[in-house]
């Protein structure tokens, strides 16, 4: 009740404000804050975060006003960074990493009237939503990419942690090679950091050694398509576009796009209409889109590529099609038929043409 | 194993090991001098940062190289004031240093976090990089890697054939002796200090603009304590440095070959990657259990601190 | 010329006053920094000393954030005391929150009041045992426990993260890495109704009440600080090293396993891989700074735990890295360490006389 109260004056004050433009000077911007769980950086996960923090003050200009805190580990400190977003006034608070999804459920209860969103989690509540891409979409174009131009058929995977949305990448990546070229295998490295350079350049060039001519990562740093293009193979950037680091190496990259997002949500906020909603958005939504294709990738593989993007984007194909069979050789999904995103969302196995053995504690 | 990949896996290792080599090597002077300094990972991390700066700035990893030494030395002085000058607790003053120096770095490295630096060649040596399985591994690699082998040379000749050497190892030994004879101890375990900081410093340079060529907080991953540990289980010995670096790094190197060989082990990548630090261990026990051995060796005055007007 | 004279007896009065001096330099040292930065160093001040004491939500952060310092340092107190240097406190706190874990996920359904009391023990035991470690392969092989205790953070550090993504992983948590949320009888008691000040509070400082008795009432404790200023005279009284070394390190590993097993009971509520936050090294310096003695401890943790908050605050409104926190720690320390210098010499003008 309190609650419908409260939303109501906002409503009304709103209402105020728009009458009054000339007033606007006067109006205080309403704040919104960001928690990253690394530094900025140049390129990798927070630095799209950040882009699209940038977006969302480009689009709603003094309406608002942003403020952010990097490398915020994921521990029992995040809940005190998060709740000081809560408390010294601001209406929506973003945190984007998913350590932070506990934390944000308790300080969501504690400030009813702050909205709170979570990226890449699965928890949801009146005033605290979640948000998270269809990364494996691109990942499956880019396993199409690297199915095609692969001349050994051993592609290699620098990988952080064996989390749902690592493995959907893995997977799609892999699904999509075989698409194309069935004696295609992948080779998986974990580093067991999001973010170690050093860890992820000895992975990268050991899956070289061993033969990989095609390389991608999904851990934090630009190390692997640097080390592509230091031994000449091709590689696939992830998170932005790397191509400024391995010009002739990156063949395109799967890049995050949050900006429309963040907008979208903040304005929605602000008018008072904002549901909390679990969103998962893929090409159709433009949260993830492919880089630039390097001029290297043939005519034929570019013209297929584009076609597999336009049915992502149509809606008429999805890379989890039955059958889906795991390592172990059990089918995970029928043929013929699309796997459901809760499904999708618990994965914990490696499919058939991933070579390294996910390590299973059960 | 084919040929091809013994080849890599040794170049691998090598790389590995080369960091390790230079910060050990630069330590074990420094502790025969009688000085523990446990502010390695801190040396590194500002010699890292300094030279990825300055790289980044004037484009000459060279120059990046001098200031990461420098940097490295400079924050040693530090630890030199406080344990020589100040008499302070050599453990706790080198706590301090590591902490400050990975703190500092990461502040002063903020601006430069991913950028990244274009690569620094290899430099191949002809003919002897033609040897088949190890040249390529061992002859066509960056300058620093045939630089810590010099200075392996070095240490060793400084250290057993120099009068100047004979003096350090008096000095670690017995200071109080030393200074009977008319031996600056002070000043020669403050050079000694500034030879570890700079070494330090150098073996940071090596990771931020020739291992990796980007600068991130906390890049030293360790390191510098790894380093620590060779040099006790080195005893106190260069040649045992240098294998023992050459150990660490290959079994870092050999956990990573084994997951990307897709062979079908079922192993959780967290114990492989945990391999090296046990390795340390239990290297170490094996070196410390024949007490004599470390008697032997190890410069009797290791961390005590010595006044010579007390 | 400045120089170091040496004083008949070491000073009392500097021991006490030292650890001032080196807030007070670091303070200024402080502000020159932000000053250097082109920031208002009275700003910046005003966060990192204003946040914590502005509300009593934000002196209950504070307490919080010392909770697990006091006792990390308190432990290492002992062993630092007779030279035993286990700088593995971080692991040993890990392993204390796997105990913990293990036994509130064991009894995941139960609501009986005496699975707190269990998690207590489970942790304090797995501290103790990874710092065991250490302990015997110095006792038995003469390994340095400096390298070996440091060694196994790394371990611990991938076993806790093997726990959370193999076979601890919450079955209902879509495959991330974290055990489930514990049960209501496996939490801390909260002390402050609408804070996360929890129980831990009241271990840590019965704890550091325990750590005073043991230092300074027992025999044991007397032994072990003969050994420390005096290894020589206690080898000649018959002490046993090996003793010294097994207390100093099993002590240490317990008081951090429970540091550890009140984070997962306490503000966490679960095990996830980013259970530690560096608190096993901050502790060492908390230990220095607080001169081993427990009120002193006391009174570092909470300077320490304002650091660590300041540092937050700054970079929260002045966008400030918050690795700044680490070298304010770093100069702190090294602020001590010179101004302990005056406990055993006094400063002199003019040339030596003898």
């Amino acid at each position: 009740m309190s609650q419908r109260r409260q939303f109501l004056q906002s409503a009304a004050a709103l209402a105020v404000y728009a009458a009054l433009p000339s007033l606007a000077f006067a109006q205080e911007a309403a704040k919104i804050g960001f928690v990253y769980v690394s530094p900025i950086g140049d390129a990798g996960w927070t630095f799209q975060h950040d882009e699209g923090r940038k977006e969302l003050e480009k689009a709603l200009g003094n309406k608002i006003q942003t403020k952010y805190v990097e490398n915020v580990a994921e521990g029992a400190d995040a809940e005190r960074v998060i709740r000081e977003f809560a408390a010294s006034g601001h209406k929506v608070v973003f945190a984007t990493s998913f350590g932070y999804m506990n934390y944000v459920e308790r300080v969501a209860r504690q400030f009813p009237n702050v909205t709170f969103l979570h990226a890449t989690g699965y928890k949801s509540g009146k005033n605290f939503g979640n948000y998270n891409a269809r990364f494996y979409e691109g990942r499956y174009l880019n396993g199409v990419i690297a199915g095609k131009m692969t001349k050994s058929s051993v592609l290699g995977y620098v990988a952080a942690f064996p989390i749902p949305e690592v493995l959907q990448g893995i997977n799609a990546f892999t699904l999509g090679a075989k698409s194309v070229n069935p004696k295609a295998e992948v080779r998986v490295i974990w580093t067991n950091a999001w973010y170690d350079p050093g860890k992820e350049r000895e992975a990268a060039m050991t899956l070289i050694s061993q033969g990989a001519d095609m390389l991608t990562q999904h851990t934090d740093s630009t190390a692997v398509v640097q080390a592509a293009e230091e031994k000449g193979v091709y590689a696939f950037g992830y998170h932005s576009d790397m191509a400024k680091y391995g010009p002739k190496a990156q063949l395109t990259a799967t890049t995050h796009h949050w900006g429309a997002f963040y907008t979208k949500t903040v304005q929605d906020v602000l008018a008072g209409s904002w549901k909390p909603a679990s969103i998962w958005g893929g090409f159709k939504d433009g949260m993830i889109r492919l880089a630039p294709l390097n001029p290297a990738i043939p005519t034929d593989v570019k013209v297929l590529v584009s076609e597999l993007e336009g049915k992502l984007k149509a809606g008429s194909f999805h890379p989890f099609t039955g059958p889906v069979v795991d390592q172990s050789g059990k089918e995970r999904l029928a043929q013929g038929a699309v796997m459901d995103d809760l499904t999708l969302g618990k994965m914990d196995y490696f499919v058939q043409g991933v070579a390294s053995r996910l390590p299973t504690a059960r | 194993m084919d040929a091809s990949l013994f080849t890599s896996m040794l170049f691998a290792t090598v790389v590995a090991g080369t960091p390790l080599i230079i910060v050990a090597l630069g330590l074990l002077v420094n502790e025969k001098a009688g000085v523990l300094n446990l502010g390695a990972e801190g040396m590194m991390a500002m010699g890292a940062v300094a030279a990825f700066a300055v790289t980044h700035h004037s484009g000459s990893p060279w120059l990046g190289v001098l200031a990461g030494i420098l940097a490295g030395a400079a924050v040693s002085v530090l630890f030199g004031f406080l344990v020589l000058t100040l008499q302070a607790n050599q453990v706790a003053s080198g706590l301090a240093l590591a902490i400050f120096g990975v703190g500092l770095s990461a502040f002063i490295g903020k601006p430069y976090e991913s950028i990244a630096l274009p690569a620094v060649p290899a430099i191949r040596i002809p003919f002897i990089a033609d040897i088949p399985l190890i040249g390529e591994a061992l002859y066509n690699q960056q300058a620093l890697v045939y630089l810590s082998w010099a200075l392996f040379w070095s240490v060793v000749w400084f250290l057993y054939r120099s009068r100047a050497g004979l003096v350090l190892r008096a000095v670690g030994e017995s200071p109080a002796s030393a200074h009977a004879i008319g031996h600056p101890v002070l000043r020669i375990r403050y050079l000694a200090v500034l030879f570890g900081g700079a070494m330090a410093g150098l073996g940071g340079a090596f990771l931020s603009v020739f291992y990796t060529p980007m600068w991130v907080e906390g890049m030293v991953a360790g390191r510098g304590w790894i380093a620590l540990a060779l040099v006790v289980f080195a005893t106190w010995r260069p040649l045992r440095v240098m294998v023992g670096a050459y150990l660490f790094g290959g079994v870092m190197i050999t956990q990573l070959f084994i997951q990307g060989s897709g062979l079908q082990i079922d192993f959780p990548s967290q114990f492989l990657s945990s391999l090296p630090y046990w390795a340390t261990i239990v290297v170490l026990v094996a070196i410390s259990r024949n007490a004599n051995a470390i008697r032997l060796n190890s410069p009797i005055s290791l961390g005590k601190p010595y006044r010579p007007d007390a | 010329m400045l120089r170091l004279e040496p004083r008949a007896q070491a000073s009392r009065l500097m021991s006490y006053l030292s650890p001032l001096l080196a807030a007070v330099l670091t303070l200024v040292a402080g502000l020159a920094v932000f000053a250097a930065l082109g920031k208002d160093p009275l700003e910046g001040l005003r966060l990192f000393l204003g946040y914590p004491l502005k509300d009593l939500y934000g002196i209950s952060e504070l307490l919080l954030k010392a909770t697990p310092l006091m006792l990390c340092a308190i432990g290492l107190a002992v062993g630092f005391r007779a030279n035993v240097w286990n700088i593995g406190a971080e692991g040993q706190f890990m392993l204390g929150a796997v105990g913990a874990t293990g036994v509130a996920l064991y009894f995941h359904e139960s609501e009986s009041a005496l699975v707190l009391p269990l998690m207590v023990l489970a942790g304090a035991t797995a501290g103790a045992a990874w710092a065991a470690i250490p302990a015997l392969l110095k006792t038995r092989f003469n390994a340095n426990e400096i390298l070996v205790s440091l060694m196994l953070v790394y371990v611990a550090q991938l076993f806790v993260s093997w726990l959370v993504f193999g076979p601890w992983k919450d079955p209902e948590g879509f495959n991330f890495p974290q055990t489930a949320m514990f049960g209501n009888a496996a939490l801390m008691p909260v002390l402050l109704e609408g804070t996360r000040l929890h129980f831990g509070l009241v271990l840590a400082i019965v704890a550091l009440i325990a750590g005073h008795v043991f230092m300074n009432r027992s025999y044991t404790g007397f032994k072990m600080r003969v050994a420390g200023e005096a290894g020589e005279a206690a080898r000649y009284a018959g002490f046993s090293a090996r003793r010294m070394i097994w207390i100093g390190l099993l002590t240490g590993g317990a008081a951090a396993g429970l540091a550890g097993m009140s984070e997962v009971a306490g503000p966490m509520g679960q095990l996830t891989d980013k259970v530690s936050l560096g608190y096993g090294f901050a502790a060492i310096i908390v230990a220095f700074v607080g001169r081993l003695h427990p009120l002193g401890i006391a009174l570092a943790s909470l300077l320490m735990a304002l650091l660590y908050i300041g540092g937050e605050q700054v970079q929260q409104y002045m966008n400030l890295p918050s690795s700044i926190s680490l070298v304010f720690q770093g100069l702190l320390l090294f602020f001590l360490l010179g101004a302990d210098v005056f406990i055993h010499y006094r400063l002199r003008f003019g040339r030596a006389t003898a």
